[in-house]
């Protein structure tokens, strides 16, 4: 009824090919927008801006990253902090060596670092597979917050090895550092988000995304259709990890302020894996419900009990928090492994043919 | 008409059979200790239905990988386009216009049928990873061009209901259709067919015979194919490759190989 797509012809294959062949995915995403662009910048606390709207798009967008290889390309990586630590430290650099630098210069040029070193970590996906290329990520993620701690340089001979960001002005404006106001922040993270999101829409819509996936479903097929494997994977490392790094020079500049090098450990690459897998691998849409889902979750477990008139200690909220992620992780994998996206899907199936059963 | 005839000359329903498009010279083909192929030679003609045929275990499907790059020959060499082919990767020699279906399906699964038959468009083409990530310009005009051939081979296959489909929900006679479906966007020289019919029923069967015919007619395509149904392959092929234990022990049109005594007794027994 309201999902009706009866009556929405394509009178040409560019139409049929549109990003919103069906009316109602446009104005559905227009609402979402009009939120992210509008509504919550005009409601939202100081607080609510640096817990839960920056950390949301910054999970999104290194979710989105690790979905590129892991979802569309089919190549498992758990060294997604590592690559973002790389991002970081990159951005870090360029702003200390070249100060007049424009912060988004900055922060888009990291992502040139970090894609260069995820596709030297990429190599070896050429003869290793699955858990065992999974096992090769790993070694990333340890050997380069490794070098985050003891390559002071990086750091500019910071003796705890942590990036502090500077006050940055853009346009006379404050946008990082003490003095930047949440709500530019904000906007500035949402720009760059919104346009990487749209261009890998359209990359894994296109061609490209059929190589990825062809090579993620069957790699021998792919290679005897034409496809150099090679390329296929190393484009998507490449990718992935420009995204992944530009996530977290986002993360640190924009929203944090500081970062230590083992804030890039693992426990943040299997954050990030999770806000994938609870998502949906192989969508792009759902790395921004995982990552809503986990960052509300433990708000959502701090509150209600207080809004019901429990009283329960801090210790347990964490607690409580760690086993509700873990029994989402196991739920999903079992019941719907394409996760929430997917979901999303099936109710929408539904809708189209709702009130009517077929 | 023999095998050693090479001039070109018209088949009996009016097709034209040119010359020797491809020719294996002598291939080979060890795993370790074990022959799989031996020192086989043969030719496949411009426009021709070819049937390589022989009993389970005989080397036909390694023959198939041989002439499509998966296996890369011991002794020997592949003749393509009248020179010797030189060491390549798969993928190259599928842009040279040589596609194929496999024995155990292969489409990926997570696509739709038309995405899967959308990828077999990518060796044609070209727009770099900029202008695809913008969907402008380029990209998008190749995307809504190549989509007019892949809608083409949709209709003539007739596989027009299930584009939109994922092709994980499609029964197994329909993948079987979408797979040379893929084959057929590629649009190339050589089409290889590896049991094209296995586990189809008569009515699938029929169907798949009048696409191979057709796809042979109409646009000419050079068709190497295997098949266990000696019915189908008497019926399509002009001329039909008999392998056993990884040895050629036969070659001709359908009718010459029916009556050759090697082949009657590799397919029914020798009595002792």
């Amino acid at each position: 009824m309201f999902y009706n797509t009866a009556g929405q012809f394509k009178t040409s294959y560019t139409k049929d090919q549109s990003l919103f062949p069906v009316k109602q995915d446009a104005i559905l995403l227009g609402v979402v927008l009009l939120c992210a662009w509008i509504i919550f910048p005009m409601t939202a606390s100081e607080f609510t801006f640096k817990t839960m709207l920056m950390p949301v798009l910054c999970y999104s967008l290194a979710a989105l990253g690790l979905n590129v290889l892991t979802g569309f390309a089919g190549q498992l990586s758990l060294g997604t902090a590592a690559f973002m630590g790389v991002g970081a430290f990159a951005c870090y650099k360029l702003i200390t060596i070249f100060p007049e630098m424009n912060i988004i210069v900055a922060i888009l040029l990291s992502g040139v670092f970090s894609s260069a070193v995820g596709v030297a970590f990429g190599l070896p996906s050429l003869r290793i597979k699955g858990f065992y290329l999974a096992i090769a990520t790993l070694a990333a993620q340890f050997f380069l917050v490794w070098l985050f701690e003891k390559w002071h340089w990086l750091s500019n001979h910071n003796p705890s090895g942590a990036i502090e960001v500077p006050n940055i002005d853009m346009f006379g404006i404050t946008v990082a550092g003490p003095n930047a106001a949440p709500v530019t922040q904000y906007y500035l993270i949402l720009a760059i988000v919104t346009l990487i999101t749209i261009v890998t829409i359209n990359l894994t819509r296109g061609n490209q995304g059929r190589i990825w996936k062809a090579t993620r479903d069957m790699d021998i097929a792919a290679e005897l259709i034409g496809i150099n494997l090679l390329k296929s994977k190393l484009t998507a490392f490449a990718v992935s990890s420009y995204i992944v790094g530009v996530a977290g020079a986002l993360f640190v500049f924009l929203n944090l302020g500081a970062a230590e090098p083992n804030f890039f450990d693992i426990p943040l690459s299997f954050k990030i894996l999770f806000i994938a897998i609870i998502g949906g691998l192989g969508s792009v849409m759902g790395n921004f419900m995982g990552a809503i889902l986990i960052v509300a979750l433990p708000v959502v477990i701090k509150f209600l009990p207080d809004a019901i008139g429990l009283e329960i200690n801090p210790a347990t909220v964490e607690h409580l928090n760690i086993m509700t992620v873990g029994a989402l992780i196991i739920f999903f994998l079992i019941i719907e492994p394409h996760g929430l996206a997917r979901l999303w899907q099936l109710i929408r199936e539904k809708l189209i043919i709702w009130p009517f059963p077929h | 008409m023999s095998v050693t005839d090479l001039e070109p000359y018209t088949t009996e329903d009016g097709r034209e059979i040119g010359g020797v498009v491809m020719e294996m010279k002598n291939i080979t083909l060890r795993f370790g200790g074990v022959v799989a192929i031996k020192d086989i030679s043969f030719d496949i003609r411009q426009g021709e239905i070819r049937a390589i045929i022989g009993p389970n275990g005989a080397g036909k499907s390694s023959m198939l990988n041989v002439i499509s790059g998966f296996y890369t020959p011991s002794e020997g060499q592949v003749w393509y386009q009248g020179q010797p082919r030189p060491a390549m990767k798969p993928f190259e020699i599928a842009r040279q216009g040589v596609a194929r279906t496999f024995q155990n399906i292969a489409l990926f699964e997570g696509m739709s049928t038309l995405d899967n038959i959308m990828t077999g468009r990518l060796t044609h083409m070209k727009s770099s990873m900029l202008s695809q990530g913008l969907w402008w310009g380029k990209a998008q005009q190749e995307e809504a061009k190549h989509r007019e051939v892949v809608e083409k081979v949709i209709d003539f296959l007739e596989i027009q209901n299930i584009r939109k489909t994922p092709v994980g929900r499609l029964p197994y006679g329909l993948k079987k259709r979408v797979e040379l479906a893929r084959a057929l966007a590629a649009e190339p020289q050589i089409l290889l067919l590896d049991e094209p019919m296995a586990g189809m029923n008569v009515e699938e069967k029929e169907d798949m015979s009048r696409f191979i015919l057709d796809v042979n007619d109409e646009f000419g395509t050079t068709i190497a194919l295997i098949e266990h149904d000696m019915g189908v392959v008497m019926d399509l092929s002009d001329r039909v490759v008999v392998m056993d234990y990884g040895k050629k022990i036969g070659d001709g049109t359908p009718d010459e190989v029916r009556n050759n005594q090697d082949v009657i007794d590799a397919y029914l027994g020798v009595a002792n």
